[in-house]
């Protein structure tokens, strides 16, 4: 029986986890050190007009995976920093066994510059250009072929145990309602307690979900350096609804979310910031870019669920912790999306894209340490090998936060 | 509280509990956090997942849930009334307001 020293708000208590808990999974040792939970061998298009080549190389070799996007051309700037980081940072983690970097030749997002980054992981990468290549079909033959040789290649591979500081799960609630801040989010907060006390990484994200929390995260953090970041990116975020004189609640409680009973961005975002439990913030860490600490971490991301788990993933995330009130597909084409269900109601009803039930915590069925215990085992057990539903159903979602116009 | 129906307060300096049944109006509830209770009629339907008033709310006074502020009352809020978009405002990410595009 592991028991743990957990702090809570009235002082210390323990919390026990049942027998099965363990601290190792079964995952991918790579030439970086990293560990990865899959296996995919990445066809990565660095420009719009070579995702379409890349999706038949996909329907063409299995264990392949690829994402659609309309990025990576007359993009300039931070803007083209961020897209460029992101493509690299999806490369690099370490689910992706290799990566064939698919371009059209001409574009900004030179996949030659991308592939070059990411080799620097030692994992193998091949770079296609579909017009050195002498067109679509030609491309796509190559990369298919370069696509069949890391596939066999990658399936030789054994997994070997490895130890849960060896993980990052990225935290992350869409489609919320009334009892997101009650059942599913405190749990995973819980999870992000256990992962940061035995040296794994939890990332929270969603600064925009985060506006009227911060002083919360502020007082957590390591340093007075972190406190002034997390209020830094909060003010920039609430600078971006000033510049352009929107109001931000005009997307966000969306109208599912007032519908579940939210009733202000405010009340949003304290339910949000439950998932991120009760450890030190560690550090603050800009889209798309890798954690350098272990334990809580903060990565500035919109509230916007794709562009937010797109970021995170880029980061490094191999797992992906997903809670809603309302239901949702989303899933990554490279990381397994745990989906958590914060009342039961919906978790029957949406039980093809559901893989945990977080409402009987709102029944009073269950506690939130018990539900928490139960998240931690499934990030386990899918970090193992166990396919979420998202995976099953081919959800490869790809989003990224623009941050400048296209010109 | 009435049998069946089932609420949650967060903290005892909320002004605000969430109904975790569907709560008709009419309903006299006793809704209880750490040592306080109010005995609270409803006085309109409150659907699942959806904040009342556990205590009169005057115009202009922060909303309190969480023991936090999630926005101010824009106008006189009964004991038992349903607390909403209808009468509750946020107060952040309003660039609509700060940049001066709504004129008061």
């Amino acid at each position: 029986m592991y028991t743990f020293i957990i702090w809570k708000e009235k002082g210390e208590g323990e919390i026990e986890l049942p027998d099965s808990a363990r601290n190792e999974f079964w995952g991918f040792r790579r030439a970086d050190g990293r560990v990865g939970v899959r296996n995919h061998v990445l066809i990565l298009p660095t420009i719009t007009c070579a995702t379409q080549a890349a999706h038949q190389i996909t329907q063409l070799v299995q264990g392949t995976v690829t994402f659609i996007h309309q990025h990576g051309c007359a993009q300039v700037g931070t803007d083209y920093e961020q897209t460029f980081r992101t493509y690299v940072g999806l490369g690099s983690n370490p689910n992706v066994y290799g990566v064939v970097v698919l371009g059209l030749g001409c574009e900004t997002h030179q996949a030659r510059n991308v592939a070059v980054e990411i080799a620097k992981t030692g994992k193998p990468v091949e770079v296609v250009s579909i017009q050195d290549h002498g067109g679509t079909l030609t491309a796509i033959a190559e990369g298919a072929k370069a696509a069949v040789r890391m596939v066999q290649d990658a399936s030789v591979l054994k997994r070997e145990p490895c130890g849960v500081e060896e993980l990052i799960v990225g935290t992350e609630c869409g489609g919320s309602d009334a009892c997101s801040g009650l059942s599913a989010n405190p749990a995973v907060g819980f999870v992000s307690d256990l992962l940061a006390d035995r040296g794994g990484t939890a990332i929270l994200a969603e600064t925009t979900e985060l506006i009227g929390a911060e002083h919360l995260l502020a007082a957590r953090a390591v340093n007075e350096q972190i406190a002034k970041r997390v209020y830094e990116v909060i003010e920039a975020m609430e600078n971006r609804s000033i510049a352009m004189g929107v109001d931000i609640r005009t997307g966000n409680p969306s109208p599912g979310n007032i519908e579940g009973g939210l009733s202000s961005l405010e009340e949003k975002s304290l339910g949000a910031a439950a998932k991120a439990g009760s450890r030190p913030l560690q550090e603050v860490i800009r889209y798309a870019d890798q954690p350098s600490k272990k334990g809580l971490v903060w990565m500035d991301t919109p509230g916007h669920d794709i562009e937010q788990l797109t970021g995170m993933v880029a980061g490094g995330a191999q797992v992906v912790l997903f809670t809603s009130g309302r239901g949702t597909p989303t899933g990554s084409p490279i990381a397994p999306v745990i989906k958590i269900a914060t009342n039961s109601a919906m978790f029957e009803k949406m039980n093809d894209n559901m893989d945990l039930n977080a409402g009987t915590i709102i029944e009073g069925k269950e506690s939130i340490e018990s539900v928490g215990g139960r998240i931690y085992q499934e990030v386990l057990r899918v970090a193992d090998g166990k396919l979420t539903k998202a995976e099953i159903l081919k959800q490869h979602d790809f989003g990224i936060w623009r941050i400048g116009p296209t010109f | 509280m009435a049998d069946g129906y089932r609420t949650v307060m967060m903290n005892p300096g909320d002004k605000v509990a969430v109904a975790l049944t569907p709560i008709p109006a009419g309903t006299l509830l006793t809704v209880t956090c750490r040592g306080r209770s109010f005995q609270v009629q409803v006085k309109e339907d409150i659907r699942f997942g959806h904040k009342f008033a556990v205590c009169p709310i005057r115009q202009g006074e922060d909303i309190v849930k969480y023991g936090k502020v999630i926005g101010v009352a824009v106008r006189n809020i009964d004991e038992g009334e349903h607390v909403h978009v209808h009468n509750l405002e946020g107060k952040r990410g309003r660039g609509d307001r700060i940049a001066g595009f709504r004129k008061e």
